[in-house]
């Protein structure tokens, strides 16, 4: 593994404060998840794929803005390693990158209704934006 | 008996029905909420990145200015609610985290020390079930209610500590108090879509379909939530079946609903 790619590895770990050592691959984080069907990497690869340092096709999925932070996979992970955690971290790492977030708030006006809950619009901006 | 009051962005805004009944009934039960002042947004969902610091800190000014009153917090909406606990707890247990978070805090450290009430913990825990049958002069007999518990009140259970994250009953007691019929369907503590109706509104369609379709099929006349996002994105999918807060349906049972809605 290069040295990036060695940095990236450490830091996701470090951020998210999971362990990806203690997943014993049964699988259940991903079939719990609720945007299963949309995603092209599911928890328990983001889990894999981080602990054997293949981030960089993860840093460019889709999978990133799918997941709805709902802690399913936290609360129903046998181990408790809470993938979600991972999840956050890579996508931070994603939208951290100067020039890569996925919403901005010129996005904003054309996404309002008239009964939108503030809460979806800035809960997103956390999500999606740095 | 006070207590601090964090209402949050949303229910000063779109959601003013849950405020507003969360202050009325409250004082009929016999507590005051006092409304933090100049407080600020939680950010509606916890980064969990320990790395994030500046974006947890309008939880924490809103924590120790309940400590400084020397009263307990109470929040109504499930995502303040989620955020404020989840930044209380890493508080607690990360000591490099309070760390950063103390040098952007002008006075005194915080420590996690505030205990926080969700309004649904204060009526179990504070007020009790007894008071509010005892408050209920027009009990809503026949009604057969669904709860809608959706992630934030119950996950992570580790620092949500609510309830039984997979079997919850908080909220059936609740409306077993106010005298109707509390409806148990499957998809009750599963996730509406939340915010990624503004990415990918598909999403979030079949998600909140699949819980209100669950709450029909299970013969409820309404479903009762304590999360606007909830309520939007079951509304917005098509939900047949009326969506109310959980305060809303609280002062019907009290007596202190007006007839129109402000």
């Amino acid at each position: 593994m290069s040295n990036s790619k060695k940095y990236l590895q450490e830091e996701l770990i470090r951020i998210s404060g999971v362990n990806p050592k203690k997943c014993m691959r049964c699988g259940k984080c991903t079939a719990t998840c609720p945007a299963y069907d949309e995603m092209e990497y599911h928890p328990h690869q983001f889990v894999y794929m981080i602990e054997s340092g293949d981030i960089e096709p993860l840093l460019e999925s889709e999978s990133l803005y799918k997941c709805l932070t709902c802690f399913a996979c936290v609360e129903r992970c046998p181990r408790s390693v809470e993938p979600a955690k991972l999840v956050e971290a890579v996508r931070l790492a994603a939208i951290r990158k100067q020039g890569n977030n996925r919403l901005t708030a010129n996005d904003i006006p054309a996404l309002l209704d008239e009964d939108m809950p503030q809460q979806a619009i800035v809960s997103a901006f956390r999500k999606y934006t740095k | 008996m006070k207590f601090s009051y964090f209402p949050g962005c949303t229910l000063k805004n779109k959601a003013k029905d849950l405020d507003n009944y969360a202050r009325k009934c409250a004082e009929v039960l016999g507590v005051t909420l006092e409304e933090i002042e100049n407080w600020q947004c939680c950010g509606g969902v916890f980064t969990t990145a320990k790395d994030e610091v500046a974006t947890k800190l309008s939880s924490v000014r809103i924590l120790k200015d309940a400590l400084k009153k020397e009263q307990a917090l109470v929040t109504v909406c499930s995502a303040c609610h989620n955020v404020v606990k989840q930044t209380n707890y890493a508080i607690q247990n990360d000591k490099e985290f309070a760390g950063k978070v103390n040098r952007y805090m002008a006075e005194d450290e915080y420590n996690g020390e505030t205990q926080i009430y969700h309004y649904l913990e204060l009526i179990r825990d504070v007020i009790g079930y007894d008071k509010v049958k005892e408050c209920t002069v027009n009990p809503l007999t026949g009604k057969k209610i669904a709860a809608y518990y959706g992630c934030l009140l119950l996950r992570p259970n580790s620092v949500m500590r609510m309830d039984d994250p997979e079997n919850p009953s908080i909220i059936e007691d609740l409306i077993r108090a106010i005298g109707a019929e509390a409806v148990v369907y499957p998809y009750r503590n599963e996730c509406c879509g939340g915010y990624v109706r503004l990415e990918d509104a598909k999403l979030s369609d079949k998600k909140s379909n699949a819980v209100s379709e669950s709450a029909k099929k299970a013969g409820a006349d309404v479903i009762v939530t304590a999360c606007p996002l909830c309520k939007y994105n079951l509304e917005k999918s098509g939900c047949e079946i009326p969506v109310v807060y959980i305060t809303e349906l609280l002062a019907e049972a009290l007596g202190v609903k007006e007839d129109t809605n402000e």
